[in-house]
């Protein structure tokens, strides 16, 4: 790789940085717009038109509000807390493709941070991490019920992450790769017949894998139904219940990242990624009625496929706000009894069903 | 040795000795975290990215995890430690001792067969190699792993199974 | 539970679409909220709101201080010291007798409307559009005659219990003149 083609790729770190934090900026915002109109309400509609505005509104709030510390609390970690929370959300979407490639003459620009051959397991690796920030800023506010709510998220990322690995093991199977790109560009699909394009998305070969996994993401990123870790009518506010100023906002930061990222990594494993339906065609149609050359038609393409994937990602941030203001909270024994003993088994049975499938050559 | 390599190892050593030096047990399992993190990058230094991954999950996400979630919940620190008596120091002292020793012994008598850049393969940490090599060459302890490790699942499974006439809150 | 019970999957399903539901009535219709500081609900017409004591026609106080109203008066918020006509005060008090002081205490008073039907002269009334406004001290809830009276000129005019400032004033009274 040339030095240019680098300054490219970190200009596409950089990008990729920023728009996770503009999403959960605005996420803050939508999810207040989603609660509001599920709930018959207006909504934040003050500062700026339609409130686009409020975002800002809350971090001039969270960042002029008083810095606190508990006493008896550990200074040091209780300030790390947030941070590390932050920082294994934000890591987790360097290795999303977030497009295809981009072609200017011979500069070749790939819509993905990074890429390693095993970027499955770094964004469940990071997914894992994400509990320590939780865990060490319970722990270091000296607090009995943000020590209740970090326990209770160690124990809940745990149980379901098993249950996320296993159902991410069938989706292994079929696309023998660790690659987040290979999965992607597997699920395309060249084939004349334009709805096939959807039938190859992994959704259609692994709909009980699915369900596990999204599940899990609720749990994982600690949103309702799961959100025992800050059950307020249980823990007050759970681990984060000492927590004011920005702090507090980078927890609730982490926690749309979080989401941001578990839309995205479902989006790719799932629904094709950056692949929409007749791709193939609008390509060749650019080509040979447009009269467009090749790279030209490619990188059109690419870009649509971009906006395609934002709009599956968008999706599901929308279905994680619209189950958040739809179904009340687990109780925390019904929490582990669905983690341990429906979706295990559930999962176990998936794999089996899955290998079985291939064997037998119905999907492949 | 890459300036990379010496940054890590450097971390990594005085990580580990922040592990028992710390007096406060959570920040003895946060440093072994930061270890685990740096050998992690030891092993993608070697070109070894599943193995670096796989660490990552499994010791620093989940093991550390149980370690941090125990130690929270006993809240241990230095005023609850008991105190030892000088004879159990004297001989935890000895025998760390003689276990280093033996290592450095052990360690002696190793000899690197070292690599030839020529036939080196540079692919042989990656997942689909290390694959292969486990699925061939070893597929019995690797099977016989997994159906421990599954049995280990179910385990856990019936354990949290309701039993029947158990109150249904 | 059946097993499509024990799936929870239905269930959520039906909360699901029942959210949805709501959601598009208040994305596309038009929504009940009232945005307060933008638009104001009306007034029901039988609303009882701030008391005003009326002047007449000639701009002459109405009451003559009979007690009626805080005889009538169930939390027993008024208080009055009545007084006596001077000569070369017809053209202020419209009886012999007029109320040196009234003063209705708002902290007290039910808005139950009593006072208005016990009073003789037609002088107390609760204004069908004005609330008593919140305050932050109790003396302020005391209202004497120099924010009951119904003003004369227009510097005197309040806006809801609240002096008008000289320039809402003026505004006023080049209304009232053209």
């Amino acid at each position: 790789m040339t030095l240019p083609a680098l300054g490219w790729q970190g200009l596409v770190v950089l990008v990729v940085f920023g728009v996770s934090l503009l999403i959960a900026t605005y996420s803050t915002y939508a999810e207040r717009v989603i609660a509001a109109f599920l709930q018959d309400r207006v909504g934040p509609d003050r500062a700026g038109p339609f409130g686009l505005l409020q975002p800002l509104a809350d971090a001039v709030k969270l960042f002029t509000k008083e810095e606190f510390f508990p006493a008896g609390a550990n200074r040091a970690l209780f300030v790390f807390g947030p941070c590390l929370a932050m920082t294994t959300a934000l890591m987790s979407s360097a290795v999303i493709p977030f497009g295809n490639v981009l072609q200017f003459g011979e500069t070749v620009v790939h819509l993905q941070g990074i890429e390693i051959n095993v970027g499955m397991l770094y964004v469940f690796g990071m997914v894992s991490l994400g509990v320590y920030g939780i865990m060490i800023g319970g722990w270091a506010s000296n607090n009995k019920f943000s020590l209740l709510g970090a326990i209770r998220a160690a124990s809940q990322n745990i149980s379901y992450e098993i249950a996320m690995g296993l159902a991410l093991i069938a989706v292994l199977m079929i696309s023998q790769t660790l690659s987040l790109r290979e999965i992607t560009i597997q699920q395309a699909s060249a084939a004349p017949f334009v709805w096939q394009d959807i039938f190859n998305w992994n959704v259609m070969k692994q709909p009980l894998g699915f369900i596990i996994f999204i599940v899990c993401a609720f749990a994982e990123t600690n949103r309702t139904p799961f959100d025992l870790p800050e059950c307020e009518t249980e823990l007050i506010g759970g681990y984060h219940t000492e927590y004011s100023s920005m702090k507090m906002g980078l927890y609730l930061f982490a926690e749309y990242i979080n989401v941001f990222v578990a839309s995205a990594v479902m989006s790719v494993l799932y629904f094709g990624g950056f692949n929409f339906p007749f791709q193939y065609d609008l390509r060749s149609w650019l080509v040979s009625s447009q009269g467009l050359e090749l790279v030209t038609a490619q990188n059109i393409i690419t870009i649509l496929g971009l906006v395609g994937l934002f709009a599956k990602i968008f999706g599901f941030i929308f279905f994680f706000m619209w189950v958040r203001w739809t179904l009340p909270r687990f109780r925390y024994d019904q929490l582990m009894r669905l983690g341990w003993t429906i979706l295990i088994p559930l999962a176990i049975f998936n794999i089996m069903l899955t290998g079985g499938l291939i064997t037998f050559g119905v999907i492949k | 040795m890459s300036p990379l390599f010496l940054f890590l190892s450097f971390v990594a050593l005085l990580s580990a000795l922040g592990v028992i030096l710390a007096k406060n047990p959570v920040h003895s399992v946060l440093f072994l975290i930061l270890t685990f993190f740096t050998l992690s990058g030891h092993y993608l230094l070697l070109n070894a990215q599943f193995l670096a991954a796989v660490n990552i999950i499994v010791y620093a996400g989940a093991i550390m995890v149980l370690f941090l979630f125990v130690i929270m919940f006993l809240n241990l620190n230095e005023e609850t430690e008991p105190h030892k008596p000088t004879l159990a120091k004297v001989a935890a002292a000895i025998a760390g001792g003689s276990l280093l020793l033996i290592l450095v012994a052990a360690m002696r008598n190793i000899n690197p067969a070292g690599y030839d850049p020529a036939t080196f393969d540079s692919q042989i940490g990656m997942v689909d190699r290390l694959g292969l090599v486990l699925f061939q060459q070893y597929a019995l302890p690797f099977e016989l792993a997994s159906v421990l490790l599954l049995a280990a699942m179910v385990g856990a499974v019936m354990l949290g199974k309701r039993e029947t006439g158990e109150r249904n809150f | 539970m059946t097993l499509a019970e024990r799936a929870y999957l239905p269930a959520i399903f039906q909360g699901l679409t029942i959210t949805m539901r709501h959601f598009f009535r208040a994305a596309t219709k038009k929504q009940v909220t009232v945005r307060y500081p933008d638009e104001t609900r009306p007034f029901s017409p039988v609303f009882r709101g701030l008391h005003v004591l009326k002047r007449d026609e000639l701009g002459r106080e109405r009451c003559t201080a009979c007690g009626l109203c805080a005889v009538a008066c169930p939390a027993e918020a008024i208080t009055m010291v009545a007084g006596e006509r001077k000569k070369g005060e017809e053209n202020l008090y419209r009886e012999e007798k007029y109320a040196v002081s009234y003063e209705v205490n708002m902290l007290r008073c039910i808005f139950c409307g009593l006072c208005e039907e016990a009073c003789p002269k037609a002088a107390v009334y609760l204004q069908a559009d004005k609330m008593a406004p919140p305050r932050f001290e109790r003396d302020e809830f005391i209202y004497g005659k120099d924010r009951l009276v119904e003003p004369v000129s227009p510097d005197k005019r309040s806006k809801r219990g609240i002096q008008l400032t000289p320039e809402q004033a003026e505004k006023l009274r080049q209304k009232q003149l053209t």
